[in-house]
């Protein structure tokens, strides 16, 4: 996509070597994260990071691989009701609903990018769409899910036997953990090699090929890479709220994600956080008036696509003149 | 006047062994009331019932007895997730003491839940299943104006009386349609009817060609519309357009308001029978509230629902001042100590599960003859006394009835 | 469910192919927006929507009925198309084409938004029009006049188009367009305008189809939303690029839909995407399309 174009191609860098700027937004996320529990609603906060953890996952496929995807809803959705159903119905320990969710969120988003890889642009992006619109159906009818209702009174547990979930405090930094090393990996995907490679697929696909690279297989990768973290938040959230429901995998959803990164600001590191902080505390505040949160949602795509296409921290990027 | 209240106060601190709070918490009475104000269920429900609220505390007095009571109001907009999450934050943040109202059992039923963990009051008025009462029930909740088993007793047992013994079901695809469909379809083999097919559709469905083209093809006597607001009128209007009706079949609204009537119009809904548990013109005091809540409400006339609200708010600050707190579980059990009284239900009861108990009537939508105007839309054929009215207290498997 | 007399199955058929009739005038929309443009119109849904309403505003505010609500409404929203294109979608020509996917889904998200706001979601009441109401006792179902309009007017909308662009000179120089806008511009022919003017008639079959919903389907906000992503998968299924693919293909899908409802209901609303899976497994260019 054009903005994208416009960064630096990313070197590979590990944590240790993460440039100055970086580093400091890094921290400052840290630090924020970490405090922030004292002065803001923690459920509010929690719901924020399974969000940013959605965002960035998402970020990964379009902005470093350059695919839309307008179904990844159903990835958040299904680990999400994996994961309340092994937590209600198998008893599971938290650590091991968690781990169940995100794996089969991985198997799904194989099975779809198995399917939809096979086209490109536009085409990509409808066909992601109506197979996770199968997906909704499915959850709608199925007895698992519970339909309308959803799966509910999810118990949280106890994590690893020892730390009781039910304390808001003890969940929300175990979800401060968990938001983080997805957000690393991301970062650490980004700046490896793989992530050179897929960023030499998006500039030009047929060039990387006649290099030897194959080109669907890294694709696929990054795809299933995406949905299976777009899977831990899903899972980690149906915990956080003890409920897993059909909002999660409704097509509504995977437009939300898509809005955050735009937002934020595509194919940059800290723009899904940004935007996912932004679009979950509009929610909150417009959730008294109802439907004029569909209204603002629409109204911040258009101005995002016409005028502010590289998004917030795309933005605050540019300012500095160093990728953020 | 406020150092007699000081004195009360400091006599039930020092008298009150109890270390909860014997007093109001925050010194407010927060109502929330939380339904569907932009979907299905928006008009029997919606800001109607902001509006009945309202009219239950300004009638109940409180200003004049000194109390402070405020109303929040939100959309849960069907779905449990909102819904819950409003919930916990209403009770987290805003200080919330009571959740009255929501309509969809999927969304009451995650409510429910929350208001019995963190100990608060639930008074549902809009929510139909009878699991309420039932497999779900508990010390925080008290169930108002109807359930599926007293829809399902109604009508089903009137229509089975009457000839309709040959039933085929469209049901809405979701906790509140299987409930009416189940309860509904107990009652008609019970009765002697036979229930010869079913088929479910998914909630919110435009287009029910198909679906009736199955009812019709059962030559059931009777088609069974197992759901509610927006696709009953859907199935009602296309029922018409395939000349169901006229073919010989008859539909039964299993769970209609008069707010779905009023949308269909007399012409393609008259005939229909339904159960209800409020009509605005059954006497002189429901239709003097009706007048005053049809003025506050863009000339819709009050629903069972908005009725349930009035009657539990009122009833809920009734229970309040006579016990000078506003902790939930004691408030519940304070209610279901006081017989119930107000101008729309009459006189009534709560029971130990939790559901309130009144008389139910079955009704028959008017012909546009025999209508005098807007809104005059029902003729009453039966009363079901209130003893007979809802699941008898041993049937429902709650845990809070001793056996 | 298991013995389907051949009456009730007939008229299963039947409802198919009127739910199909839908189905191919909304996705023969988009397939002339796509297929000649190359912009996705999430909008889509949204003007369908908005088509409806126009019918019932018209009948409300002017008392026009349906006939002129027929005309009027194709026009009125064919203008808001146009009115869209020229502001929003010109200037993304030049970009990657998702962004045009992200505008209209904006757009879509915003009309339907602000129509909730005003209408709430259960929906407004538009009456048949009296020369259409009444039927047919067909002795396998009884067919409402009104529902067999639907088929024979879809029918000769959708032919028509389809002749007006695969058989005309106006139709051939539209084609040209996409493939070599510089060249065809070099020939004096507008082609702004053409892409334009294309726009707005694409939409206006969206709004048409609207209005035709208006008597039978509840007139509501959402009605176009979750429409959108099935006709989606009906473009997909008969090639992206191609006009008789996505009529054909409306109307075998409505049937195959319609059958399904009969033999399992449940999976009635999985059955289109199943199909899309398994055409892009063999024909991942559609059944009628051309690869790109």
């Amino acid at each position: 996509m054009a903005s994208t174009r416009d960064l630096a191609v990313p070197l590979p860098t590990t944590v240790a070597t993460m440039p100055t700027h970086q580093m400091v937004a890094f921290a400052v996320m840290v630090v924020a994260a970490a405090a922030a529990p004292f002065f803001v609603y923690p459920v509010f906060l929690m719901k924020a990071l399974c969000f940013a953890l959605f965002a960035c996952a998402f970020n990964l496929l379009i902005g470093y691989a350059g695919l839309l995807s307008f179904g990844h809803a159903a990835y958040l959705g299904v680990a999400g009701y994996a994961s309340a159903h092994a937590a209600k119905v198998w008893g599971a320990p938290p650590e091991v609903s968690i781990v169940f969710g995100t794996a089969l969120a991985g198997v799904v988003g194989l099975l779809i990018g198995l399917l939809a890889i096979r086209r490109q642009g536009i085409y990509f992006a409808m066909i992601t769409l109506a197979l996770a619109q199968m997906v909704f159906f499915y959850c709608l009818q199925s007895r698992f899910t519970g339909g309308e209702d959803g799966i509910q009174a999810v118990p949280r547990g106890m994590l690893f036997g020892v730390f009781d979930l039910r304390q808001t405090t003890t969940m929300y930094y175990v979800v401060l953990a968990i938001f983080l090393l997805g957000f690393l990996l991301i970062y650490r995907t980004i700046h490896s090699p793989f992530g050179q490679v897929l960023k030499a697929i998006r500039e030009n696909e047929p060039r990387a090929i006649s290099l030897g690279y194959k080109a669907d297989q890294y694709k696929l990768i990054a795809f299933v890479l995406s949905a299976t973290l777009s899977g831990l938040a899903g899972a980690t959230k149906a915990l956080v709220f003890q409920l897993a429901s059909l909002t999660d995998v409704h097509w509504s959803m995977s437009g939300e994600v898509v809005l955050m990164t735009l937002l934020g600001g595509l194919g940059t590191v800290f723009g899904p956080v940004v935007g996912a902080l932004v679009v979950t505390g509009l929610e909150n505040y417009l959730a008294q008036l109802g439907a004029w949160v569909g209204v603002v949602q629409g109204a911040i795509f258009v101005v995002c696509v016409l005028t502010f296409r590289r998004g917030i921290i795309g933005e605050l990027g540019r300012l500095l003149r160093r990728p953020l | 006047m406020s150092l007699l209240r000081v004195l009360v106060v400091a006599a039930i601190v020092a008298v009150s062994a109890l270390p909860a709070h014997a007093q109001i918490s925050d010194n407010v009475i927060k109502i929330g009331v939380l339904n569907d104000q932009s979907s299905l269920y928006a008009d029997l429900a919606g800001q109607g019932s902001v509006v009945a609220a309202r009219m239950a505390v300004e009638d109940f007095g409180a200003d004049k007895k000194g109390m402070k009571v405020e109303i929040v109001s939100a959309d849960h907009q069907n779905k449990p997730d909102v819904g819950s999450s409003i919930t916990r934050q209403w009770i987290d943040v805003d200080k919330v003491d009571v959740i009255v109202d929501v309509p969809n059992s999927g969304v009451a039923l995650a409510v429910n839940q929350i208001v019995r963990d963190k100990g608060k009051a639930f008074l549902v008025s809009g929510a139909a299943t009878a699991d309420l009462t039932g497999k779900a029930c508990s010390p925080n909740t008290i169930h108002w104006t109807y359930d599926t088993w007293a829809l399902a007793n109604g009508t089903g047992n009137a229509i089975v009386k009457t000839g309709g013994d040959t039933w085929f079901f469209l049901t809405a695809d979701y906790a509140f349609g299987h409930a009416l469909e189940r309860d509904t379809e107990a009652v008609v083999t019970k009765a002697g009817g036979k229930v010869i097919g079913k088929v479910r559709h998914p909630l919110n469905t435009q287009d029910f060609s198909s679906f009736l083209l199955q009812a019709q093809a059962s030559k059931a006597k009777i088609i069974g519309l197992a759901n509610a607001g927006g696709d009953t009128t859907n199935a009602i209007k296309q029922a018409a357009e395939f000349g169901i009706v006229r073919g010989g079949q008859n539909l039964a609204g299993l769970l209609v308001f008069i707010t779905d009537v009023h949308a269909l119009g007399l012409d393609k809904a008259q005939g229909l029978i339904l159960t209800e548990t409020f009509y605005w013109d059954s006497n002189d005091r429901t239709r003097a509230f009706a007048k005053r809540f049809a003025e506050r409400n863009r000339q819709i006339y009050p629903t069972m629902v908005h009725a349930g609200v009035y009657s539990s708010v009122l009833h809920y600050l009734k229970a309040v001042e006579a016990l000078k707190s506003d902790d939930g579980t004691r408030v519940i059990a304070k209610m279901k100590e006081m017989p119930t009284d107000d101008p729309l239900f009459g006189k009534g009861s709560i029971r130990v599960d939790g559901r309130k108990i009144h008389p139910a009537y079955l009704f028959e939508v008017k012909k546009p003859s025999e209508s005098k105007g807007t809104w005059d839309y029902y003729k009453l054929r039966s009363t079901i006394p209130a003893d007979q009215a809802f699941r008898p207290l041993d049937q429902g498997d709650c845990p809070l009835v001793k056996k | 469910m298991t013995a389907i007399p051949i009456q009730a199955l007939m008229g299963q058929l039947l409802i198919g192919l009127i739910n199909g009739a839908f189905y191919a005038m909304l996705s023969l929309g988009l397939a002339v927006i796509f297929g000649l443009l190359n912009i996705i119109n999430f909008t889509h849904g949204a003007q369908y929507m908005l088509g409806a309403f126009v019918a019932y505003f018209a009948l409300q505010w002017a008392g026009l009925g349906y006939w002129w609500a027929l005309l009027l409404a194709p026009v009125l929203v064919g203008l808001f198309g146009i009115v869209l294109e020229r502001t929003m979608l010109k200037p993304l020509y030049q970009l990657d084409h998702l962004y045009g996917l992200l505008l209209t889904f904006g757009v879509a998200l915003i009309v339907q938004g602000l129509f909730r706001n005003a209408f709430g979601s259960s929906g407004l009441p538009y009456a048949m029009p009296a020369a259409l109401t009444g039927g047919y006792n067909l002795g396998f179902m009884f067919l409402p006049t009104y529902r067999a309009w639907v088929i024979v007017f879809s029918l000769v909308v959708c032919l028509s188009t389809w002749y007006v662009i695969e058989r005309t000179r106006l139709g051939s120089y539209l084609r040209a367009a996409t493939e070599n806008p510089g060249l065809v511009q070099a020939f004096g022919i507008n082609v702004p305008r053409m892409i334009t003017l294309t726009y707005g008639f694409g939409v206006a079959l969206a709004a048409l189809a609207g209005v035709l919903a208006a008597p039978i389907y509840q007139v509501n906000p959402l009605m176009g939303a979750d429409l959108i992503i099935v006709v989606f998968a009906v473009v997909v299924i008969g090639g992206m690029g191609s006009i008789i693919g996505s009529i054909v293909t409306g109307f075998a899908l409505g049937v195959v839909e319609g059958l399904t409802k009969v033999f399992y209901p449940e999976a009635s609303n999985t059955v289109i995407f199943v199909i899309m899976a398994l055409v892009l497994l063999v024909r991942p260019a559609g059944l009628f399309g051309q690869e790109r």
